[in-house]
Order: C-alpha cells, then structure tokens, then sequence
C-alpha cells in the first residue's frame, strides 16, 4: 500500500490541461492537409495516390470532341471525411501546394462543412490553367437543422455520459478512446464518463464503418438511448465508410443508419481530437 | 534430394507432374497437387517431420483455369522454409475432403472456405456457417462472379441457433455484440452453472467489412493503407505483412536502413501493445493505480511513434519497398532517450504489480490454456507461448533486421492468465534490448527501394510476428499494379478456440481478465 502511494506521488500529475492550453503535438504529426488552391497547377497527382479517394478530380465534358482536347472544366473535391491523413497527396504536389499541418480541431456538426471544392480552367495537357473559384461546399437546409440546440446543450452539457459503439471499425479509434480514460488525457476532469448500457448514456460514440452485421445493432442501441441524445460519428469510417465505403458487408458511414450530430474525422482521431469534437456537440467550447 | 522430389517419389498419385516456373521464391515452396485430397500428404507431413499446418485458404482461378484452389501452408520445425500445397478442386464438383476432424486447428479455416466459396468441406465434424451469419443469403461473396459492391437484401430467418445448455439450475447468459467496455463486437454465449461456466459458445464476424474482396478492387500503393486498417492495434505489423508479400513476389530488395527501421517500428508496437494489456489485466482484477501507470507509459511510447512516423499509432509509415520517411538525427535521439525512460518506468510499474498478493491470487490458476490442448488447436503467439507453443515467427522465419539482433522467446507451460501477463513482460524486456540495438546499429543508406511495377501472376507468402503472434499475407499479383486474391490471416482466427477451452470452470466474473489476458483482435479475425 505504502509502495503504491509512494509511486504515485512520486510521479506527480500527469494530465495536461487541454483545450485550455494547446496540445503537446510532435512537430511530425499529419493533421489537416491545407490546399492552396491557387497555386495548384494540378491535382490529378494527389487524387491519384489518396488511398480513400477523398480528393476527387472531376472534369466536365462540354460538347463531345472528336479531337480529343482535354475538356474545358474542372472541379476539385477535397473530403475531410474521408481523409487519413496519409500526407501523399502533398508529397505528390511539388509545387508545395498542398501542405500538411498539425492541426486536428476538425470537427463539425455537418458532413458538408468537411469537403472543399476549388474550380478550374485546363490547359490542353490537362493541367490547371486558370483558378476559377473555391468555396465550402454549400450546406443544405437539412444540414442546418442537424445543429444541435441549444436546449440540448444546456441538459447534457455540465455532466455526460457516453456509450461508446464499435459498429464494425478496426479497433483504431478504440484505442484512442481508451487514451481519454488515461491520466494524460482523463476526460473525467470535464464530468464526462463511459457509461456499460445505452440506456445510461446521453451520448452515443460510433465508429464505423457500419457493417452489415452491426446494423441492426446498432439501430437497436439508438433506439434504447433516452432523449435528448447526441450522436458522434467518429473517424473517416464512421464519417464515410472510409477506405472500406459501402460494400456487399459494408453500409458505409453511421448516418446511413442513424442520424448523426458531429462528425470527427481523424484515422484515428488522436484523443484531443475526439475531446474537441465532443466538447463542440455539448457546446462547451 | 529435394522436397519436391521425394514426394513425386512417395505420392505419384498425388503430386502434380507440372510444377509452376516460380514454384520456389524466398523462404518458400510451392508445390501443386493432382487433386483436392491432400490427407495422405498432410499426415505424412505431420509424423514424418512434425510438421505444423499454418494456414488454408481458398482462391477462386475458375475463369482463367476452371478451377478454385486450396492452399495449405506448413511449417517445420527449425526450417525457415514454407511449404504451401496448391490442391485443385475442380469448379463443377466444389467439395474437398476435410482435415478437421484429425486437425482442430483448420475449424473454421474450413469453414470459412465452405462460406466464401462455396466449397464443401466434405466430412467435417461441424459444418454449419462461420464467417457468413445464419441469416444471410447463399452467396459466396469471394467468387469472381459476385461483385464487390452488391447490395443483398435485409436479414431474415434466424440469427444463430445456439447449442442448448439443459440442467436444473443451469442458464444461459447472452453478451454482445455491444459490449459494457470500450472493445470491439463479438457475441458471447455463456452455460453457466451458479458461478462456474459450463461452456462458451462464440459468434464473431460482426465486423466483417469485405475486406479480402477488396484488396481485389484496388491498385497496390493504396491496398497498404487498407493492410494497415485489418486491425488497427496492428497497422505496422499489418502493413510490413502486406508489403513484404509483394515485395517477395516482384523481386523486390528493401535497403538495410528500411529493414532496422521496421524492426524497431514493429517493436515499439509491441511494447506499446504490451505495456497497455498489463495495465488492462490489472484493472480487471481491480488493481486500477497499476493501469493508471501502465496507461500513462503506453502514452509516452505512442508519443515516440508520433515523433517517428508522424501517426500515434505507426500509419502511412510502411510502404512497398521500405518505409515512406527517413530519420534525421534529432529523431534517433528521441528515440534513444524515450526507450530508456520508458525502460527504467517499466521496471517500476512491473515491481507495483508484482508486489500485490490479492493481484497475483486472481491471476494465477486463472483461465489454464493446458500445453496439449494449445498444441492441438494451433494456437500462436503470446497465449501459445505462455502454453508452452515455442514459435515466434521472428526467431524461426526471420524477416525485416531480426536476424541482427539476437534476443529469447519467453516460453512456459502453466498457461494461465498469469503466465500470459508474464509472457508480455519478457517480451517487452527482449524488445528494449532490439530496440537498443537497433537504434545503435541503424545503418545510413536508402530508406527506400526505387520502385518498380510489380509483375502480374506472382504469388508470394509473407509471415509477420505481431505482437499478438503469427500474421500471415499471401497475394496473388494482376496486371496493372493490382491484386488477384490476398489472403490474411491474424493470429486471432485460431486462438478464439482457446478461450473456449480457457474459461471452462472458471467463475463468470474471471471471464474479463481471461478474455484481456488473450486480448485478441475482432476485426483482424473477421475481415
């Protein structure tokens, strides 16, 4: 007993005090890969070697050609969603276009808020010729309403207690989950806790992708969380379906299957990451 | 005279007289059969060279030659060269003859055969689905003529009808597949009688994401990333797997520099691994300080990885031909300094956890793997080696820079939960001395081999020792940088058995602890 208090003491706090301070990230940590859509010259490169297709080069075909000029358009499609952070899509654009950075605070209440589209002119040789225009992709009326309110955060906020669900992922995400019950992390200090049953939890953490197998689970759990309850997709999987998408076993991200309010996009998100996302759905940011 | 020969002398009937031109590649033969028996050739195997059979899987060749194969992977012992039959089973009679009955270890290889292919494992002493669940359609989702991404209509029927468990006072408790802890879905059905388990009955491949099928569907330089999502505590070993597969089957030389930096990456996710199954053993017997700590030093070497690779948990690091980033000096030094901190912490926090009695009461004679039991359901890894199953791919097929470094591979023959903390323990003191040595040792020099298209129709085998044990890859290559068929197998397929065989007669309330103490992998099983 006396050894075990010794040890404690001896090692002192541990925790860090994120998000009042900034979290202790390595300098060699792929977070968001900013695109300086301007400068880019070309994007097919990047959308090329992107393991999950979150960059999607799409050129728009006028009139048919039976010359075979390269067509006039083109838009560029950037998915946080689907990102795994991978950093090759900057490797592939020499002209230091893409650059990837260590920021993480990725998370938002719409899967719209995580995509960026840039357009394009073309030269003959397919590379980009002239920047056009670059906007956040536009957000439905549906996605407004997904916000949650502001009621929602004034009964969950002070105290939440969490259910998290494997609903078909790698284990990736679990393991950073864990991490946040760690002393480093210790999400308690926030009067958050992981709760055993669906029916103690405000809060439903789901990871994905949702396979086939998982489905009817997974409605069965949503159905047995009391309202008001807020839903967290977890990583690119639970965002998108990720590199696995939607397959004969695959049902693709979680909102296929339940509503979703946050999304937090990450491969796995590191558990910064996560606490921001689920500080941003009790709006306790 | 050579192996091939002395079986076309031994079995004329059964071997192949046209062997494939690249029949024998790195650490490994390959040797076609006439048929789909391959019974007498196993057995002969087994007692004449105490062979041990590693692996069986299917691939689907019936457009191109009419047929489906079976692959049956050996090992002998002391030989660091595979063995892998290739039986025919011709496409208009699908069925071949079962090893189960004699081979508990191939259970639900077979089986998963019968589900992804729809061939019959003919005599089989438990035939029913594994990998599909009860209520899915008859389809054979690893046929070429089932497409990838077909939408197959909602369940019906029943889910799995478990063997029923019959006595005055006996019940049955169901678990699953959403768990109390943060972990992964499997269902669990336990007999309980009182306290005690009766019998343990386990339903898995809740988190079956195609995974196979879609190696097929994608070019290679993006295949690795979906290698390192097969199981996420596993990515680096995952993807070395992977990678070392297709660079064996197109000839591929990966520069020294690039095989002492995998070693030290696929240590350093070992003893991250390690370290936190200490810490969750302890906390299932209630001993939280001790995951507090085991927890809090995991974290410092997910750090280090993040200092490395740029990913806390290894990711986009491997890659075919090497690794993708080299180290500057800086980086080595944080690696030095870290293993030796994380070292000197270790020793203490094994002190903590050795010096509780009531800790070491729960753990000991809790969950007995016996030896022989082990040996039959061909059980690897950390849990085979606390049960007395000497192997560890590392030492017996060495790969990446192991054969630099020379280290010992715990082995014991109590097999309780006990033994497989202890396993861990001297597992994480042997990858300190790799790591030092190594990091001492990394050589200047490329970090990459230049790269280079990889050659279609090649098959290749690729053998990883993870930190949960035996992880296999086998490819077969197609034009235009893609995959024809790869083949994963995580260690978990085969120890699942043993917490079956582990858990009986053990109280219900040990069932976490015995059940962390193999710690096995969902997603890596199911796929």
């Amino acid at each position: 007993m006396f050894k075990i208090l010794q040890e404690t003491l001896i090692t002192g706090i541990a925790t860090v005090a994120y998000p009042d301070v900034p979290a202790m990230v390595s300098a060699q940590f792929r977070g968001r890969p900013e695109f300086d859509f301007k400068s880019w010259r070309d994007a097919r490169p990047a959308a090329d070697v992107c393991p999950t297709g979150a960059i999607v080069v799409s050129d728009v075909v006028g009139q048919a050609d039976p010359e075979g000029t390269p067509p006039a358009n083109r838009r560029v499609t950037v998915d946080y969603g689907l990102c795994v952070f991978c950093g090759q899509c900057a490797d592939a654009s020499p002209e230091g276009a893409v650059r990837v950075t260590t920021e993480f605070e990725l998370a938002t209440y719409h899967r719209a808020g995580l995509m960026l589209v840039a357009d394009y002119s073309l030269n003959p040789d397919g590379t980009h010729r002239q920047f056009i225009a670059e906007y956040q992709a536009v957000l439905t009326a549906e996605d407004v309403g997904n916000q949650l309110s502001e009621a929602v955060h004034e009964t969950l906020g002070r105290s939440l207690a969490i259910r998290q669900v494997d609903a078909g992922s790698c284990n990736g995400c679990e393991m950073e989950i864990v991490a946040l019950n760690n002393p480093i992390h210790d999400i308690e200090r926030f009067g958050i806790h992981f709760v055993a049953s669906p029916r103690h939890a405000d809060m439903l953490l789901v990871t994905g992708p949702v396979t086939r197998n998982m489905e009817l689970a997974l409605q069965k759990t949503y159905a047995a969380t009391p309202d008001p309850k807020v839903i967290v997709a977890v990583g690119a999987c639970g965002i998108s379906g990720g590199i696995f998408g939607t397959n004969y076993a695959s049902r693709g991200g979680v909102d296929a299957t339940i509503p979703v309010d946050v999304y937090i996009p990450g491969c796995p998100p590191r558990p910064e990451a996560l606490l921001y996302g689920i500080l941003l759905a009790v709006g306790r940011l | 005279m050579d192996l091939l020969e002395e079986l076309a002398e031994k079995f004329p009937d059964l071997v192949s007289p046209t062997q494939a031109p690249h029949q024998a590649v790195r650490n490994q033969i390959s040797i076609a059969l006439r048929g789909p028996d391959v019974r007498a050739i196993a057995e002969h195997f087994i007692s004449a060279y105490g062979s041990r059979l590693v692996a069986v899987f299917a691939e689907d060749r019936v457009a191109d030659e009419s047929v489906f194969y079976n692959y049956y992977v050996f090992e002998q012992s002391g030989e660091p060269t595979y063995v892998i039959l290739q039986a025919p089973i011709p496409a208009d009679q699908p069925n071949f003859p079962s090893l189960a009955a004699g081979l508990p270890a191939v259970n639900w290889q077979e089986r998963e055969i019968q589900d992804w292919f729809g061939l019959e494992a003919t005599g089989h002493p438990n035939p029913r689905r594994v990998a599909l669940h009860d209520n899915w359609p008859d389809v054979h989702p690893l046929r070429k003529s089932f497409p990838l991404r077909e939408v197959l209509p909602p369940f019906e029927g029943e889910r799995h009808v478990y063997r029923p468990t019959l006595g005055e006072g006996v019940f049955q408790i169901p678990v699953g597949p959403v768990h109390a802890g943060i972990i992964e879905p499997g269902h669990f059905n336990f007999a309980v009688a009182g306290e005690p388990i009766l019998y343990l009955q386990l339903r898995m491949f809740y988190t079956h994401k195609g995974t196979e099928k879609l190696f097929e569907d994608m070019p290679i330089h993006r295949a690795v990333f979906l290698a390192e999502s097969i199981s996420g505590d596993s990515a680096f070993s995952h993807g070395t797997a992977f990678c070392q597969a297709i660079e064996t089957a197109s000839d591929i030389e990966v520069p020294l520099r690039a095989r002492v930096m995998r070693t030290i990456l696929l240590e350093l996710e070992r003893v991250c691994n390690h370290i936190g199954d200490i810490g969750a053993i302890a906390t299932d017997v209630g001993f939280v300080v001790a995951n507090a700590h085991a927890s809090r030093l995991r974290e410092l070497v997910v750090r280090l990885n993040e200092g490395l690779t740029g990913s806390r948990w290894l990711r986009g690091m491997v890659c075919v031909g090497g690794v993708r980033r080299t180290w500057s000096l800086a980086q080595r030094d944080l690696l030095r300094d870290t293993v030796n901190h994380v070292e000197r912490e270790f020793d203490s926090l094994i002190a903590l956890v050795q010096s509780s009695d009531s800790t070491r009461d729960r753990l000991e004679h809790t969950g007995i793997l016996r030896p022989e039991t082990a040996k039959v359901l061909g059980i690897v890894g950390v849990a085979g080696r606390a049960s007395g199953v000497d192997l560890d791919v590392r030492r017996d097929h060495p790969y990446a820079a192991y054969d630099r470094y020379p280290f010992r591979v715990p082995v014991y023959q109590e097999g309780d939960v006990l033994h497989r903390m202890l396993v861990r323990v001297d597992e994480v003191r042997e990858s300190f001395a790799i790591l030092h040595a190594a990091a001492n040792d990394l050589p200047e020099g490329p970090h990459c081999a230049p790269p280079e298209p990889v050659p279609p129709g090649r098959c290749a085998l690729s053998a990883v020792e993870g930190w949960r044990g035996e992880i296999l890859h086998w490819v077969r290559t197609a034009p235009g940088d893609r995959l024809e068929r790869c083949k994963i197998k995580d260690p978990s397929v085969n120890n699942w058995a043993a917490i079956v065989e582990a858990v009986q007669g053990n109280i219900i309330a040990d069932f976490p602890v015995i059940n962390k103490s193999f710690n096995l992998s969902y997603s890596g099983t199911d796929r």
